[in-house]
């Protein structure tokens, strides 16, 4: 369902040179299966999202979501392509503060050129547990009530790929279970496929398929090695 | 149900709700300004330009056109040197007739000062008008609306003056209002129209007018025969001797030159005439008559150029007729061109100050909005939809400002409506558009949309990426 192929990123620095993010080989997800992705923080999890999700352009490879190569695509195909085929769930909820629950969920269907389904949105709401929250503002909501409008918010459109950039990160660990669980439960009963991105341990182990970043992404793992001959440099020069 | 890039830019206004309400209201208040101005101007212009009509031409005394129709019709400056009787006898039976509807006199030159002590005159006096109560029964003073002519009516309780009451009064609405007497009292009019002159005998109020929201709302109206029974008012023996003479040998030399009416177009000196008192008194003699203009309204429609060609073209002529409607049109011309253009101006720059308070207003909050928009792009929105919604908003704040500055406007016209009425007789009709209002709102529209345009491309350069990750 989703395959990256050669995908590589890089920044550009000051002084002109270019910072390489992303040099993943292969990255397959099928439909409906939940992938995790472990590393730590700053190693490129984010990137390697948004990436797939089209907000940044690759330098090179491919990110193929059924039929389509979402990096060939240009910039306003890429936008509709992302708004009816995937979901997105941000690490801060990223809800508009002026919006109601259920307008921040419509608004997921805003842009998708078709007809706006309010039953759906209310339906989604109603299973996330905040049916009788639908006119509440995200000031009026918990983090928790946030983190589970954005997650009604991502599945609206029926995407076929959900991607999850540490969804329980800002959640309070008495919080964070419902949403994991949330996720999974809802990913499963609408076929979609997740690819969640974390790194706490205590999320990634629920998951049957967990890939750690270094194995997927080369620059990650270049750099894992480069520190730990570092550290190794600096041991026998301390202890000789 | 959709959110329509409507909705979402509503919301995004009353998310940043005191900094709208404050650039939609600056720019009401501006608007509502522009209102008030350009209502007043045109009701004032359309006031000015309706006082004139009714009647044909204005027959008075040599001298500037300007200056006749400004004292006969708007009771402003001097009047000019009046002219004998026997001019207006001519259009009411003489050889002028013939083309002539009716012809109302005016003597003016007396004015009426409501304050009740003598040592201290205030600056608020009215003209006196001495005429015939034709003025009232045959005279229309504007159309309405649908273009029906409106005749002079007389308030509750009150009637025209009579020809053979000599000490009869009619009074306009507005120094009805101002000086506070009504049908019953009596009033002495003062000789000259500076204030300083001596007071006249006692004349009692037999009608108060209805608004006209014409200058006659400000001006006193008593019978022409009583005027002429006034201290100062009729000419010496020996002046009306040697006028009789000349109007004599002019006959002589005029006769047969044209065929008078059937009947008189005009009121004459009646037989009997009453005192205060209802005791007979005797007119004065026609010879010792002036009368400073005539108003005449003409039969036909030839009837001005026929009656222009006989008195302006004749040398011996002591008189001028005039046709008011062209010097007023002249005179708005001269004065409303630029005003208009002051107006046009000022409406430019209301409209860009508004324009570019809202330019200020979304442009200040594109920063703290950054996040919002990539939000929005992450969810799928193209830069050309996000761009949309910001100029939706920049339309919305300048229809809402624009709307609400009409609205406004001509709320406080409604307010200031009786008052105005009451001090100055203009009528205001607080729910009239004019349509440079109109202009004002599709103006702003596209102003607000063009200056939106910045702060919209703002928008469209967001970095999604980067917005998200809390960069700008």
């Amino acid at each position: 369902m989703l395959l990256v192929e050669n995908l590589r990123k890089s920044y550009r620095v000051p002084g002109g040179g270019r910072l390489p993010i992303l040099d993943v080989p292969r990255l397959a997800v099928d439909r409906a299966e939940q992938l995790v992705i472990r590393g730590q923080s700053g190693c490129g999890k984010t990137t390697l999202l948004n990436t797939i999700a089209g907000m940044t352009t690759a330098d090179e490879g491919q990110i193929r979501i059924g039929d389509v190569d979402i990096a060939r695509l240009p910039e306003a195909a890429r936008d509709r392509f992302r708004a009816r085929h995937i979901g997105y769930v941000f690490q801060t909820f990223n809800l508009l503060p002026g919006f109601t629950a259920i307008e921040n969920v419509m608004l997921g269907m805003t842009f998708t050129g078709s007809r706006c389904d309010r039953v759906r949105a209310e339906d989604l709401l109603e299973r996330v547990g905040l049916g009788h929250r639908l006119r509440h503002k995200p000031s009026a909501l918990s983090v928790g009530e946030q983190q589970r409008v954005a997650v009604a918010r991502a599945l609206v459109n029926k995407p076929v790929l959900l991607l999850a950039d540490e969804p329980t990160a800002n959640i309070d660990p008495g919080h964070q279970q419902q949403i994991i669980d949330l996720l999974r439960s809802v990913c499963e009963t609408e076929r979609v496929a997740m690819l969640l991105v974390t790194h706490s341990p205590e999320v990634s182990s629920q998951f049957d398929r967990v890939e750690q970043l270094e194995a997927v992404n080369r620059v990650a793992s270049k750099a894992l090695h480069e520190a730990a001959n570092e550290s190794s440099r600096t041991a026998q020069e301390q202890w000789p | 149900m959709a959110l329509s890039f409507w909705r979402i830019a509503w919301n995004n206004l009353k998310q940043r709700g005191l900094a709208s309400a404050l650039t939609a209201l600056s720019m009401a208040l501006g608007v509502a300004a522009m209102c008030c101005v350009i209502v007043v101007y045109a009701v004032a212009v359309r006031q000015f330009s309706q006082d004139a009509q009714g009647y044909h031409l204005i027959v008075g005394g040599k001298g500037g056109a300007l200056q006749l129709v400004l004292s006969t019709v708007y009771h402003l400056g001097q009047p000019l040197y009046p002219i004998p009787y026997s001019e207006y006898r001519r259009l009411v039976d003489g050889d002028l007739s013939g083309v002539v509807e009716v012809a109302v006199p005016y003597c003016l030159g007396d004015s009426f000062d409501p304050t009740t002590d003598p040592e201290n005159p205030s600056d608020r006096r009215y003209r006196v008008v001495a005429t015939t109560p034709d003025l009232f029964d045959k005279i229309e003073y504007g159309t309405d609306e649908r273009g029906v002519p409106i005749r002079y009516t007389f308030r509750a309780g009150g009637r025209n003056f009579r020809t053979d009451h000599a000490y009869e009064a009619v009074l306009g609405s507005v120094v009805a209002a101002q000086s506070g007497l009504k049908v019953g009292d009596t009033f002495s009019p003062t000789h000259g129209i500076s204030g300083e002159g001596e007071k006249h005998e006692e004349f009692t109020i037999v009608g108060v007018l209805e608004t006209t929201g014409t200058a006659n709302d400000r001006a006193v109206f008593i019978n022409l025969e009583g005027f002429y029974l006034l201290e100062k008012h009729a000419l010496s023996d020996a002046m009306a001797a040697e006028r009789e003479a000349r109007i004599a040998a002019t006959e002589a030399l005029e006769k047969n030159r044209a065929t008078p009416a059937a009947t008189p177009r005009g009121l004459l000196p009646p037989e009997v005439l009453y005192d205060q008192n209802d005791q007979p008194i005797e007119p004065l003699a026609e010879a010792k008559r002036e009368v400073t203009s005539v108003l005449v309204l003409c039969s036909s429609d030839l009837g001005p150029l026929i009656l222009n060609t006989k008195i302006n073209k004749d040398p011996n002529q002591s008189s001028q007729a005039v046709a008011p409607a062209g010097v007023v049109t002249s005179l708005l011309e001269k004065i409303v061109g630029p005003i208009q253009l002051v107006l046009l101006v000022l409406t430019i720059l209301i409209v860009l100050v508004a324009a570019i308070g809202i330019l200020v207003s979304i442009y200040n909050s594109m920063s703290e909005r950054k996040h919002d928009i990539a939000v929005m792009r992450a969810l799928g929105a193209s830069r050309v939809s996000v761009m949309l919604i910001i100029l939706t908003e920049a339309v919305l704040i300048s229809l809402i400002g624009a709307l609400g500055g009409l609205v406004l406007g001509h709320l406080f016209i409604a307010a200031a409506a009786p008052y105005l009425e009451a001090e100055a007789g203009v009528r205001l009709a607080f729910w009239r558009l004019d349509p440079l209002e109109l202009m004002i709102v599709p103006a702003l529209v596209a102003l607000a949309g063009l200056v939106g345009l910045l702060p919209a491309f703002s928008a469209y350069r967001t970095d999604v990426a980067r917005s998200l990750s809390g960069g700008q």
